[in-house]
């Protein structure tokens, strides 16, 4: 019994000071490492589509298929490796000067993934020289240029996707648009009406839809009617990364801290998620808030020795809210903005501009208020205590 | 540290923290170069490594150390199939000399121990990253280098496969010590200057009385000529090389390519239609003068050693010297004991030097007027 807690303890105290050293394992059975996906038929089905690729890898609808479902896992999962497993799997056509189609729509998605925002436009642009029709481009360039503040040409691009795509695809990438561009009533408005009559669409994009109806609600500063867009799309979809991402910060909004822990306790694989989880434990005081702390220090650490930027949204929260730095917080939430401009993004950089005082992250997130006319409770909040 | 273990094994259990993120993939590779020994170090993800070689036997998506270690060798293979590290353009043959394990962010990764040797002590480092990249494009290799107190780092990517890295500076004296080898060389392969230095040297044996050459009595008078006359061409060239190697004074090349060749063709005239015989170290300086912009322009296509200037000129200069030197170590010898000799007189200083001229005027057209008559 004592040298099981020996063991224990061991493993603990690795655990805590992770590459320590490097070891030869006491045991042959011991275990290293867990696959991700476990037993899950999902990573079989995987499996077995890349052994069929490797067989034949100039096959373009497998390659396509096989590359499209690595990019829903790592948007399920919140993890980057299946998105380079993508690109693997489109590698013959990657470099082409004229890709075929759904391979150009597939490196947009990929290049929008990795924050190359211009350079996922000029494929999608491609695409649609070659077919106007095509609903998938026409929707990847509507979220591209939403996420890059980009309102008129995202509204122009859902315009596109109609008689193209469902209904409820419509109004969402409709409602999205104008929900932070000055129409954020009746944009809610009309997608839960077209929600609520469109019962009959596939679960995964009701919960999408559930998602983005919640998160509407929230700024419109109607909890209860968001708490309840967010428990159905967690009945629809519980492991989704972005979704459980949304409903934390809005619990996180509303001292509801211990709902967090339980909520994300087991899922903080995901960057995004342990620092939603981390700054629950802070802020219950929860033994672990510091080791929650130093783990996402160590996994920015490691982001940045690869020179990844895509965090920067997240770790200007973790310098503001975990390590209380609001100079570097302030420094790359204006990095991050300068990349992309969705409503967390304004959010951290005027939380940022208020705990650091930066005159001019707090003229940026004036001015685009103004400008971009998007209406936040949250947000005015801050504003009107500053005012 | 009691206190920490305990409270860590209460969050395990309280919060179970996983301690695995999901992040994108990276090797983490560092190499410690001493000398031309390289020690190094390769951590590469058990995941990775499964997309890659197959660690996963029973396919239960749990990989145990008995699933690893059965695979080692094939561990090995597929990294160092990947990676080729080059001291100074010569391949450093590599071998993985123990298999480890550690955790990154990430989770569990394999540690590869690794040792190369060069055949000679690196002062560039080049490295030939291939890992992964064909199973995950967004893969990065990241380097650590180490040498001595010093340390550099490298990404390596798909678009961004080899990359040379500077070890360190090479050791001061080495650094000397090829800056001599380089001004021995060029003495050595420079003919003007050899010619010119015979020309000037050939009569130093002899003296003129009544309009005729005569051996000179002593050994000592030689030297003290010889001496004379190379003192003062050392004196001369070392003046300008420094001046223009540190770019106070520079002349076109094919001004002073062309000089050399003249002042080459008189030294050689002199012996036979003699003007000037007791002031020949005057000539040594004036001429040694217009000599050293010839060795700068050498200098300059070598470059001085960054944060070495001082150092490597004056290397250079005294392997000039050196090789000056050795010319005369072979020459005066000879020559002294040929010196009374009708064959000295006739055939090695008039026969010489009418060669010496000959050759000279060629290199005179070939650089005054860019042609091309010898090869």
């Amino acid at each position: 019994m004592f040298r099981k807690i020996i063991v224990l303890l061991a493993c603990a105290c690795g655990l805590a000071t992770a590459n320590a050293a490097p070891y030869t394992p006491a045991s042959g059975s011991q275990v290293l490492e867990r696959l991700p996906g476990g037993l899950a038929p999902a990573r079989r089905e995987l499996q077995g589509l890349r052994a069929a690729l490797a067989a034949k890898p100039g096959d373009l609808t497998l390659a396509t298929t096989l590359a499209q479902r690595y990019i829903e896992q790592s948007r399920r999962d919140g993890d980057p490796r299946y998105l380079g497993y993508a690109q693997a799997a489109l590698a013959p056509w990657w470099s082409q000067p004229q890709p075929p189609s759904p391979v150009l729509v597939l490196r947009a998605t990929l290049r929008q993934s990795t924050h190359q925002f211009g350079a996922a436009l000029t494929d999608l642009d491609a695409v649609l020289k070659r077919d106007s029709g095509n609903s998938q481009a026409w929707l990847t360039r509507a979220t591209v240029q939403l996420i890059t503040g980009d309102f008129a040409a995202a509204h122009a691009s859902c315009m596109r996707l109609y008689s193209r795509a469902p209904e409820l695809v419509v109004q969402a990438c409709l409602s999205s648009v104008g929900s932070i561009s000055g129409q954020a009533a009746p944009s809610y408005e009309r997608l839960r009406q077209t929600y609520a009559a469109r019962r009959d669409a596939d679960p995964a994009l009701r919960a999408w839809v559930a998602t983005l109806l919640g998160e509407m609600a929230a700024r419109l500063g109607r909890p209860d009617a968001a708490e309840a867009h967010y428990r159905e799309a967690l009945a629809l979809d519980g492991a989704d990364s972005y979704l459980l991402g949304a409903y934390a910060d809005f619990l996180l909004e509303r001292s509801r801290a211990p709902e967090v822990i339980a909520l994300l306790k087991d899922k903080t694989q995901a960057d995004a998620l342990l620092l939603r989880y981390a700054i629950a434990l802070k802020n219950t005081n929860a033994a672990g808030a510091q080791q929650a702390s130093a783990e996402l220090a160590a996994r920015f650490d490691a982001a940045m020795r690869r020179r990844d930027s895509v965090h920067q949204r997240e770790q200007a929260r973790f310098e503001l809210v975990l390590r209380g730095d609001p100079a570097a917080a302030v420094r790359l939430a204006k990095l991050n903005w300068a990349v992309q401009k969705e409503p967390a993004d304004l959010r951290i950089l005027a939380q940022t501009a208020a705990a650091s005082k930066d005159p001019e992250a707090g003229a940026i997130v004036r001015d685009w208020l103004k400008t971009s006319k998007i209406e936040d409770v949250s947000l005015a909040a801050h504003q009107g205590e500053k005012a | 540290m009691m206190a920490r273990c305990l409270a860590v094994l209460a969050l395990c259990f309280a919060c179970v923290l996983p301690a695995q993120a999901h992040k994108a993939s990276d090797s983490y590779l560092s190499l410690a170069v001493q000398g031309e020994k390289i020690d190094g170090q390769w951590d590469i993800a058990l995941r990775d490594l499964e997309m890659a070689v197959g660690l996963d036997a029973n396919d239960d998506a749990a990989i145990t150390w008995d699933e690893v270690r059965a695979r080692h060798e094939a561990i090995a293979a597929y990294a160092l199939a990947r990676l080729r590290l080059a001291g100074d353009g010569v391949d450093c043959p590599m071998r993985v000399t123990e298999h480890l394990i550690d955790a990154h962010t990430d989770g569990a990764y394999a540690v590869l121990r690794l040792q190369a040797s060069c055949p000679a002590p690196v002062a560039t480092l080049s490295v030939d990253y291939n890992l992964l990249f064909d199973v995950d494009p967004q893969h990065k290799g990241l380097l650590k280098l180490t040498h001595g107190a010093s340390t550099s780092t490298a990404i390596f990517a798909p678009d961004a496969r080899s990359q040379a890295l500077q070890v360190a500076a090479p050791a001061r004296w080495r650094q000397f010590a090829d800056y001599v080898k380089h001004g021995v060389w060029h003495i050595w392969i420079g003919f003007d200057h050899i010619l010119f230095l015979v020309s000037l040297l050939l009569p130093a044996v002899l003296i003129r009385r009544d309009g005729q050459w005569q051996g000179r009595e002593t050994l000592r008078a030689s030297v003290i000529d010889v001496l004379k006359i190379v003192t003062a061409f050392t004196l001369a060239h070392s003046l300008t090389l420094s001046l223009a190697a540190l770019g106070a004074l520079s002349l076109p090349s094919r001004l002073v390519e062309s000089l050399i060749a003249a002042s080459v063709i008189l030294a050689a005239l002199n012996n036979l239609w003699p003007l000037v015989h007791r002031w020949r170290a005057l000539v040594a300086f004036g001429f040694g003068l217009i000599h050293g912009f010839g060795f700068a322009s050498v200098l300059a296509d070598l470059g001085l050693a960054q944060g070495a200037l001082v150092l490597s000129l004056v290397g250079f200069n005294v392997g000039v010297e050196l090789g000056q030197l050795a010319i005369v170590a072979l020459f005066l010898p000879l020559a002294y004991l040929l010196r009374r000799g009708v064959f000295y007189r006739r055939v090695v200083m008039a026969g010489g030097s009418a060669l010496i001229a000959v050759i000279a005027m060629v290199w005179l057209a070939e650089r005054a007027f860019d042609l091309k008559l010898m090869t």
